[in-house]
């Protein structure tokens, strides 16, 4: 069994280390630099009150 | 010109962090990063000085990072910021130091991740039997990171809601154990007069019990990871100093029972030796469903441990990145997870080669000296907050008691743990602070260049006394 899951494990990784990639790809390409990179320390945002799911 | 530049940075969309966190998050980011140490680390203390030594050095250790959750509970509550100690560095010592903490709290965290991962592949191989090879092995170091990287990329409640549930499963079969083995009736199944006896309580003496120190850490070690969550929580001043002493409760009473139950299971020349005290005291119980529980509770507790170190390792990642103590662009925050997404990907890589070229020995080793470093910036910087801002020129969400006694003890204990260290492991240490003073040398003669110094200071605080 736990060779099974060890095969599994490294077909896993690599699905989910694409799958980052691709989101890492998309996201870069889609939003600028300046706002992905817009973040400063000491300005913080309240999750209930601007956040939308 | 210059007023269509500020207009055009005025419509940027900011992303920051997502503060969604609650003191059970904190305290789910603590103790799942140290639960581990009860189920594999803290035993090697007994093989440097004996089951005693291993006791002393649980409450002595005890001690040291009780003073580590006050001091860290008392200045995160006031600088709530990602990057924890490094931001407190910051603003309190100077650039320098806080580049190095930032780097002690990578490797530390970075570095014990390493080690869980091993862990679980060790654990995984124990019980695999034949056919199980180095790809097998491999394959569950590989999943085991890249896993975790993904879920913390994912978002940080899903992350540390994951952690709350399996360190609790983790804690929970400690004291399910606890109760199995029948503690108030010492002879049925425990036997700790026959275990530690007066002529092997201390084998080595007293200085089997300073050797002790080195692995005695694993107790407690990562603890102060909790302040890496500053930024996301939702109250910090209330929710960090609530977490983290919850959490330094929550491993002193677990500590306790597991050196308990280990030493009156197993002597003294075994439990120094084992990989597995738990899971071993499981075994020696004679019941399957024990074994099976510890088998279990070993790999998740070093998943949530290997989760939560991805958490920390990344967000003090970031914060160089945004401070420009490293390139910008790591200072990215997914817009849509709200993560810092490119740091994770980055540490992910470099956890995998530790992972597949070190043993559990360096890799523990590597995290120890990282974090007693930290400590020991840890004990300068409570004194230089107190004297610089003293009690009542700003606002504290904590204030710690006993000033500067917490301090000073911190201080003594690193000193001495260092010399622990020393004992077994001082090419190491050696390598390492070499590695650090390298790397200050880097940063103050290259990289600071790219600093912007004022944008660095964000904290509201009116002048330290004596500037």
């Amino acid at each position: 069994m736990w060779i099974m899951i060890a095969n599994a494990g490294w077909i896993l990784a690599a699905a989910l280390f694409l799958w980052m990639l691709y989101d890492w790809f998309r996201v870069d390409t889609t939003y600028s630099e300046a706002t992905l990179t817009s973040s400063r320390e000491g300005e913080i945002e309240a999750y209930q009150e601007t956040h939308k799911v | 010109m210059s007023n269509a530049t500020a207009s055009a940075a005025d419509t940027v969309k900011k992303i920051s962090l997502l503060r969604i966190l609650g003191p059970g998050h904190v305290w789910a980011l603590g103790v799942g990063i140290v639960l581990v140490g009860e189920y594999t680390g803290w035993n090697f203390a007994a093989d440097k000085g004996g089951t005693l030594a291993a006791l002393i050095i649980c409450w002595v250790i005890g001690l040291l990072y009780t003073s580590v959750a006050m001091i860290d509970s008392e200045v995160t509550s006031t600088v709530a910021a990602a990057g924890g100690q490094y931001a407190q560095a910051k603003h309190i010592v100077g650039p320098l130091m806080a580049f190095n903490v930032a780097l002690y709290l990578v490797f530390a965290y970075t570095m014990l991740e390493v080690s869980n991962a091993i862990l679980i592949a060790d654990t995984v191989k124990a019980y695999a039997g034949e056919g199980f090879t180095d790809w097998h092995y491999k394959g569950i170091i590989a999943i085991v990171i890249v896993g975790l990287a993904a879920l913390n990329y994912r978002g940080v409640l899903m992350t540390l809601n994951v952690n709350f549930v399996i360190t609790a499963i983790a804690y929970l079969a400690i004291i399910v154990l606890f109760f199995s083995v029948q503690p108030w009736s010492q002879g049925t199944i425990l036997k700790l007069n026959e275990m530690v006896t007066p002529e092997n309580a201390l084998p080595y003496g007293w200085i089997g019990v300073i050797a002790a120190f080195h692995w005695g850490i694993w107790f407690y070690l990562g603890i102060e990871g909790t302040t890496q969550a500053a930024e996301e929580v939702r109250s910090p001043a209330r929710s960090l100093p609530y977490g983290t002493m919850a959490g330094m409760i929550t491993l002193l009473i677990g500590a306790s029972i597991t050196w308990y139950i280990c030493a009156s299971l197993m002597p003294w020349q075994y439990l120094g030796f084992t990989y597995y005290p738990l899971l071993d005291a499981g075994k020696l119980t004679g019941s399957a469903l024990l074994e099976n529980m510890m088998f279990a509770a070993t790999i998740l507790a070093a998943l949530a441990s290997a989760n939560g170190c991805i958490n920390d390792a990344a967000r003090a990642w970031f914060s160089l990145g945004r401070d420009r103590y490293l390139p910008q662009w790591f200072s990215a925050v997914h817009p849509v997870y709200r993560t810092p997404y490119r740091s994770i990907i980055f540490l992910v890589p470099i956890a995998l080669a530790f992972a597949f070229i070190a043993n559990l020995g360096q890799a523990i080793t590597f995290s120890i000296l990282s974090g007693v470093l930290h400590y020991t910036f840890m004990s300068v910087n409570i004194m230089m907050f107190r004297n610089k801002w003293p009690l009542g020129t700003i606002q504290r969400g904590y204030t710690h008691p006993f000033h500067p006694l917490p301090a000073i003890v911190l201080l003594a204990l690193c000193v001495v743990t260092y010399f622990a260290i020393f004992l077994g492991y001082g090419a190491q240490l050696t390598a390492m602070v070499v590695f650090y003073v390298i790397m200050s040398l880097w940063f103050h003669f290259y990289r600071y260049r790219y600093v912007k110094r004022g944008d660095q200071f964000t904290m509201p605080w009116p002048k330290p006394r004596g500037y």
